[in-house]
């Protein structure tokens, strides 16, 4: 192995420590912020004894987790039973990969150590785990697997809980990616890229895509939620009728995964919306994020990074708190009904604005965005007459009641 | 560039032996004490009635089969709308054309009642 190569992977291999346990603290403060937030928005106070506000609680959950008792159901396929809530933790840990958090870093090192020799850096690191060519594919693509841990959970457990759960949520998972998939791919056509760093980048040096994708982003919302299982589509598990879902029968440390699985996807997802659509790491107003890498840059678009992800996970819990369950057949029609057509003609429209713009020779930047900004008000306001009028997604037409 | 993807096989490694470790030493520390009512499938506190895996509607079938078809249609459009500049007119036309031709078998599915659930 070359110097160079040695140094890679030693920055390599810091990352993806530092990363891991980074996202496993995310997780374990957004559990709390989830349980603290449900408490103001119910105007209670939520877990607040473990530590300062509560803040230990995680930690007090996790070893209760750890050491109780796990219950595995008679009848039940034990191989399946125990690696699905692995299927579900593994893909999900493994999406923040390729999510730039911060400016790239300049970092030069050059030592020598006695047995494994010398290691050799010089330049800039981007700040992700591993800056795939495929980029955003590799998340779609992941993303995916996380089906399999769901079914086989549902499958093993041999509880009709279970198994209803697991099928509607693999029936959902499977529906909504095709809406999550399409709303991405005008992502694609405005970057003319797949990786996150280079979409990050245009966004940085032209324009934020919420403005010009305003639709998209909202079909990716909407499919976002469906895909973590989220209220208002937390179907899987919907308590009044289904107990809990597919993790009906799991306890103790396999439970625990398929909630860290859930949450660090939760986290991911949040921290996708702020990448492809609100500029990643970049600082609104400024073009010195523009500059010179350097560590004061890194720290700062980290926090840049950072506060758009919280933003997100908090739009996250308050729609849990705010909104109702869908019902099945609804969200089924929802999915298929409205959000493939209206995610299909609306990357027609929007590639044939996009094309028109470019032959009139317009660049990307302010002006490219208002029109395009423009083009999606007819279409958001033809999604929202759709739903509005609830034959689609309701069956018939909603009765409108006034308030006395 | 391959070099790319060692970080992520590292993450990989890393994933997959904290799960088998959470599974392993929670397995190892706890005490177990199984009974027969213990080992019942929950159903309410209710003795569990007939088998689990029965059969089971149709319709997951049927959305599993039209996810393959939409989910391949959406991968045919990724690398269309990366090089979507290179292609010029000739490109948009042709994923028009290729959507047209998806909305006739998307209107057959709905007509044919794939959609409903009742």
């Amino acid at each position: 192995m070359t110097p160079e190569l040695k140094g890679f992977l030693l920055l390599a291999a810091i990352k993806v420590v530092v990363g891991f346990g980074g996202l496993l603290l995310a997780v374990a403060l957004v559990t709390w912020l989830e349980r603290r937030q449900a408490g103001f928005h119910q105007d209670r106070l939520g877990p607040n004894r473990v530590g300062p506000k509560g803040l230990f609680q995680p930690i007090a959950d996790g070893i209760k987790n750890f050491i109780k008792e796990e219950l595995v159901p008679a009848d039940a396929d034990k191989f399946l039973f125990l690696i699905a809530p692995a299927l579900v933790f593994t893909p999900a840990l493994l999406l923040f990969a390729v999510i730039p958090f911060a400016a790239p870093l300049p970092v030069s090192f050059d030592f020598e150590l006695p047995v494994v020799g010398r290691f050799v850096h010089d330049g800039v690191m981007p700040m992700m785990v591993a800056d795939l060519p495929v980029g955003l594919l590799f998340v779609l693509a992941i993303s995916s697997i996380g089906v399999y841990g769901i079914v086989l959970a549902g499958w093993a457990s041999n509880s009709k809980y279970s198994f209803l759960g697991g099928l509607r949520s693999s029936a959902q998972m499977v529906s909504y990616e095709v809406a999550l998939g399409l709303s991405v791919i005008s992502v694609f056509i405005l970057a003319g890229d797949v990786t996150l760093s280079g979409i990050v980048e245009n966004q940085q040096q032209k324009l934020w895509y919420v403005f010009p994708l305003a639709l998209g982003f909202a079909l990716f919302v909407v499919s976002a939620l469906a895909e973590t299982n989220r209220l208002p589509f937390d179907l899987p598990e919907a308590e009044s009728e289904l107990v809990f879902g597919y993790h009906t029968e799991y306890s103790a440390m396999k439970f625990a995964m398929f909630f860290l699985g859930e949450y660090a996807a939760l986290i991911t997802m949040a921290a996708l919306m702020a990448t492809l659509f609100f500029g990643g790491w970049d600082i609104p107003f400024t073009t010195w994020d523009e500059s010179e890498p350097s560590l004061l840059k890194t720290a700062l678009t980290f926090g840049a990074f950072a506060t758009k992800t919280v933003f997100f996970v908090f739009m996250y819990i308050w729609i849990r708190w705010s909104l109702p369950r869908f019902r099945y057949d609804q969200l089924m029609a929802l999915g298929w009904k409205v959000l493939l057509p209206a995610a299909l003609s609306y990357l027609m429209l929007l590639s044939g604005a996009i094309w028109a713009l470019e032959q009139l020779g317009i660049e990307q930047g302010p002006l490219y965005g208002f029109i395009l900004c423009i083009v999606n008000l007819p279409a958001i306001y033809a999604l929202f007459w759709v739903i509005d009028s609830g034959r689609l997604v309701f069956g018939q037409r909603l009765q409108r009641r006034t308030m006395n | 560039m391959l070099r790319e993807y060692a970080p992520l096989l590292l993450l990989v490694g890393i994933v997959i032996v904290s799960a088998v470790a959470m599974i392993g030493l929670s397995h190892a520390i706890q005490t177990r004490r199984p009974t027969q009512v213990k080992g019942m499938p929950y159903e309410s506190g209710m003795p569990a009635l007939g088998g689990t895996r029965d059969r089971f509607s149709v319709k997951f079938y049927l959305v599993a089969m039209l996810f393959i078809v939409f989910d391949l249609e959406a991968v045919f459009m990724i690398p269309w709308a990366v090089s979507f500049r290179q292609l010029g007119l000739l490109g948009l036309i042709e994923m028009l054309v290729f959507v047209l031709i998806l909305l006739v078998a998307y209107i057959y599915v709905w007509k044919r009642g794939a959609l409903e659930w009742e």
